[in-house]
């Protein structure tokens, strides 16, 4: 089918691998004369990184008396430490039995007495781990910085479903939101809004408003036309068919746009903590700059917990059928739950009882001892055969590349995959890292990066494949991606704490669990929508289900196969990042620094700026998959 | 407004629909001629309507007959501007439909005009009864007048019962009824129906024909019907357009479309249909020949023609088909019988307008 077999003459016609073989030749050969020249090494003195931390020493004497500040973004931290305040006033208020008697209420309405019971035991379980106030105030910084991002992102979500206009100029804000590395906006946020729970809160939102939006947007526009019709035929104001249709219709989808935000929003406020917002996060983020599994897993088990309890909360609100009534047993059931709480809040006192506790870091850190060194063997020689064999070797290449052959290969592999656009893109995001003063830095971190999607692709495709063809296995699989996909991001670095240390292959290793459950689930569900028919013809006609894999499964599937290799380098990179802190060194590691040494701010910023253009550059290499559509398909206004 | 019977209920004129970005640069050039794949090469514009004109009657059953993608859906949308007409005019009860603002339009929809959908567009999230008293509902009605009103709606319909049902536990022909109660509750003049039967299976399409066959007896409401299916034109209509490609090829009785189909398109369409069926005896009836009797048993010129076999089998002579007093002319078995067997008498051929 290539071109150059049609156009060249019978006996001289050239395989379809010799093109890229010699460009991939003419790049080696490149590589070992150039070796070495035109590299970019880092210079944590570099004069960009010392401008950005003058402008923050400039902003910091400034903060009163410009009036951006004055009259602007000092009011908007203080709206919005109001909410944080009034939340947490709120939840303190009603002391611990009165929050889990409400609590218990809200999850017996939501989804029944089951769930209710797992409210009350789990939010006891945060007395009992010694976190109650930590949990209190995690909550508090949630619901402020959920209920703030749902009242913009409904609106603005319900607005993008309504109009294509609206929803064509908010999508590019989204991505772009979606693919930064949750670390890189926490020293601009710093910057302008200081430290503390309103920072904190607004960096909560800025991650968790894009599936608000984007979820609404859907909900909105998957509600049936025929029924917005209908009302439009009979008379209905766009107000009326807003109210009476679309907002009804879209109700179960919309509870999920909930449901998400939340749990964006649980898995961004223990990053906050970096610019000290309040809560769980500080024991994890101190547990992980010591290396103290004994002092983070319990915050980690309380916020995975919050987490799963929000999660089934709302997804049992969602699942409600369109006309499902709350019955009255469940409602006096939740009413004597509730008053019994706030009853016993104001007999009991306001503090949880310390004997009720229970202190495990001695003991959690002697068992992580245990493992490490009962496990040394294995882990060293899985940490080593990798290191030596796949990082090192590549990071060296990567590293002592020219930049501008690196740009070339950046340039060219995007192109074919995505397009003249999008690698003009990349190739601006890896000029712009160069300019920075951070390619070093940044080569570290995609080597990091490439090794763990690689990782991540074959075990995510190889169990995606298998639940798709194994109705079983995708039954026992399905739970455990469940749980892994309702887990905060940070959570994934304690068990890789745990067997690693610190070191780079720490956060490998949790990108890697943090990334194989959507890729398997992305895989999963492509090889599954292949239309039954198409299966039945192939197997009709003789296929064994090897044949069927290769020839028909896989190849239909390729769409969504490419959109897995997308997310998982999208997620991959924000993990990496993250994974600065516990040893992964390059950019995450900048950044980290940056928020600990106010001489390295500038670094630290700058860093995290790379980071995005790191994401994006990846994004934009791999995004043909999810993007350049058929070409059959055609959109009718 | 109330519409006095002479009137045309909907008046239709030189109406066109383009779709597309270009849509009025195209409907003022030439290109608006062009077949819909050469325009769509050209323009990327698709014309869905193009230059249709026709009048409904008030009290008429008009349907318009078409295959997919003909323009008959984007069509009954422009009468009340769901689709905004690129060009042209329409009125209802003879008011300018196209000058009407916001508000007037509304208006239109909620008191004039009602419609049927195919897929029905029932909110699952209400009851039977609040969706049929919907359009009240926008209207303004008060929750126990249109409560009053559905139910008695919902009796019409032959959904005693089903009040408190969601939409989601009635059967497809249920469903469609609710749809059909939805669009009467309103009181409208006018009835648009598109293609409402086509999602039901073979069965309750026929009883769903016959409901809106009984329902057009008792409540005498304008209907415009649009339907694929020729059989269902046949059946329900009073005057039939049929559409290709955005145009109506012909527009006439069923009896004027199966005996003198206007082009190939349409005459390819009806091949199918059992003429003797459909055409009366004034399309096969003749002079009288010398001496032939004339005593025969008299049949009106509206009987369709199967219907004749009857008389034709108890008498020997020959049929007279009279209108009135009038006679017309014959009709004997000889006659009966060669057209029955599909061949074409040379029969008078007289148009039944």
């Amino acid at each position: 089918m290539s071109s150059t077999a049609v156009s060249t003459p019978r006996g001289l016609r050239v395989p379809r691998w010799v093109a890229p073989a010699g460009i991939a030749a003419g790049f080696a050969a490149a590589y070992l004369v150039f070796r070495g020249t035109g590299t970019l090494p880092h210079d944590s003195e570099a004069p960009q990184f010392a401008a950005v931390t003058e402008l923050r020493e400039w902003i910091d004497d400034h903060r009163n008396d410009n009036p951006v500040f004055l009259y602007f973004l000092n009011y908007v931290r203080l709206f919005v430490g109001g909410v944080y305040g009034a939340f947490h006033a709120a939840l303190t208020a009603l002391g611990w039995p009165g929050l889990i008697g409400v609590t218990g209420a809200l999850a017996w309405l939501a989804g029944g007495r089951r769930i209710a019971a797992a409210a009350v035991a789990g939010f006891c379980s945060f007395g009992v781990l010694g976190l109650w106030e930590s949990s209190v105030e995690t909550l508090a910084l949630v619901a402020a910085a959920v209920l703030l991002s749902l009242a913009i992102g409904v609106p603005l979500g319900v607005w993008a479903g309504l109009s294509r206009r609206v929803h064509r100029t908010v999508t590019p804000v989204l991505d772009v939101m979606q693919i930064m590395p949750t670390f890189a906006y926490l020293a601009p946020l710093a910057l302008f809004f200081h430290i503390g729970a309103p920072a904190g809160t607004i960096a909560t939102m800025i991650y968790a408003i894009p599936p608000a939006i984007r979820i609404t947007a859907l909900a909105i526009q998957q509600v049936s036309p025929t029924a917005v019709e209908a009302s439009a035929s009979l008379g209905a104001t766009r107000a009326q068919t807003l109210v009476k249709v679309h907002l009804p219709l879209a109700r179960s989808t919309m509870a999920l746009a909930v449901n998400q935000t939340i749990m964006m929003a649980l898995s961004m406020v223990v990053i906050a903590n970096l610019i000290n917002a309040p809560g769980l996060g500080s024991d994890i983020i101190l547990g992980l700059s010591r290396a103290q599994v004994g002092i983070m897993l319990p915050a980690g088990v309380a916020i995975v917990v919050m987490a799963m309890l929000l999660d089934r909360m709302t997804v049992a609100v969602a699942r409600r059928g369109p006309h499902s009534r709350i019955g009255r047993a469940r409602l006096a059931g939740a009413g004597a739950l509730a008053v019994a709480g706030v009853a016993l809040g104001f007999a009991l006192p306001r503090e949880w009882p310390r004997a009720l506790t229970v202190d495990l870091a001695a003991e959690i850190n002697d068992a992580v001892l245990w493992a490490e060194t009962s496990w040394y063997g294995v882990t060293t020689f899985v940490k080593d055969t990798t290191s030596y064999l796949l990082l090192n070797p590549l990071e060296g290449l990567f590293t002592s590349a020219p930049w501008w052959l690196v740009a070339a290969a950046v340039l060219l592999v995007a192109w074919r995959v995505s397009g003249v656009r999008p690698a003009l893109t990349a190739l601006g995001c890896l000029l712009a890292i160069a300019l920075l003063g951070t390619w070093e830095h940044a080569m570290r971190t995609m080597t990091t990066v490439a090794v763990a999607v690689s990782v991540t692709l074959v075990v995510g495709l190889a169990l995606g494949v298998a639940a798709a063809r194994s109705a079983r296995w995708s039954a026992v699989q399905r739970p455990v991606l469940d749980a892994a996909q309702t887990m905060p991001a940070f959570v994934y670095l304690l068990p890789a704490l745990a067997l690693f240390g610190t070191t780079r292959f720490t956060a490998i290793f949790a990108s890697i669990v943090y990334a194989v459950p959507p890729v398997v689930r992305l895989v999963e569900e492509g090889i599954r929508n292949v239309p039954g028919p198409v299966v039945e013809a192939a197997v009709s006609a003789g296929s064994t289900p090897g044949q069927l894999l290769w020839k028909v499964q896989l190849p239909m599937a390729r769409r969504a196969i490419l959109l897995a290799a997308n997310q998982g380098i999208v997620m991959t990179l924000a993990m990496v990042v993250v994974g600065g802190l516990v040893g992964a060194g390059a950019l995450g590691y900048d950044v980290v620094l940056g928020f600990s040494q106010r001489t390295d701010f500038g670094m630290g910023f700058i860093a995290g700026v790379a980071t995005v253009l790191l994401g994006v550059m990846l994004d934009r290499i791999t995004q043909g998959a999810d993007r350049r559509t058929s070409p059959h398909q055609r959109t009718v206004t | 407004m109330r519409v006095s019977p002479d009137s045309a209920a909907i008046g239709v004129e030189g109406l066109w629909k383009i779709f597309g970005p270009k849509a009025a640069k195209v409907l003022a050039c030439d290109d608006r001629f062009l077949d819909p794949a050469a325009l769509r090469e050209k323009t990327g514009c698709t014309a869905a309507v193009r230059d249709v004109s026709f009048d409904v009657r008030p009290g008429e059953v008009f349907v318009v007959m078409g295959l997919s993608g003909s323009g008959k859906s984007t069509l009954v949308r422009c009468l009340t501007r769901l689709v905004e007409p690129t060009a042209g005019r329409v009125t209802i009860g003879g008011e300018d439909v196209g000058a009407a603002g916001p508000a007037r339009l509304r208006e239109l929809r909620r008191h004039h005009v009602s419609m049927v959908f195919q897929h029905f567009g029932l909110l699952p999230h209400r009851r039977v009864i609040d969706n049929v008293a919907y359009g009240l509902e926008v209207q303004g009605v008060a929750r126990a007048e249109r409560h009053a009103r559905a139910a008695e709606i919902l009796s019409l319909v032959g959904l005693d019962g089903h009040a408190g049902a969601y939409p989601d536990q009635l059967s497809g022909g249920m469903q469609q009824r609710v749809g059909l109660a939805r669009a009467l509750a309103v009181d409208p003049q006018v009835m648009l129906f598109d293609e409402p039967f086509s999602a039901l299976d073979p069965l309750i399409r026929r009883d769903m024909q016959a409901e809106v066959m009984r329902l057009h007896r008792e409540v005498g409401k304008t209907m415009v019907f649009i339907t694929h299916d020729l059989a269902e034109a046949l059946k329900l209509g009073e005057r039939i357009a049929i559409m290709r490609a955005g145009s109506i090829v012909q527009l006439g009785t069923p009896e004027e479309l199966v005996g003198a189909p206007a082009d190939d398109y349409v005459a390819d369409f009806v091949s199918d249909v059992p003429r003797g069926h459909v055409l009366s005896l004034r399309w096969i009836a003749r002079p009288p020949e010398p001496g032939e009797p004339l005593d025969g048993p008299a049949l009106p010129a509206t009987t369709v023609i199967k219907d004749a076999v009857a008389a034709a089998s108890e008498s020997s002579r020959p049929i007279r088909v009279v209108d009135g007093d009038e006679l017309v002319g014959l009709v004997d078995r000889v006659d009966l019988l060669t057209f029955l067997s599909g061949q074409e008498t040379g029969g008078a051929g007289v148009t039944a307008a």
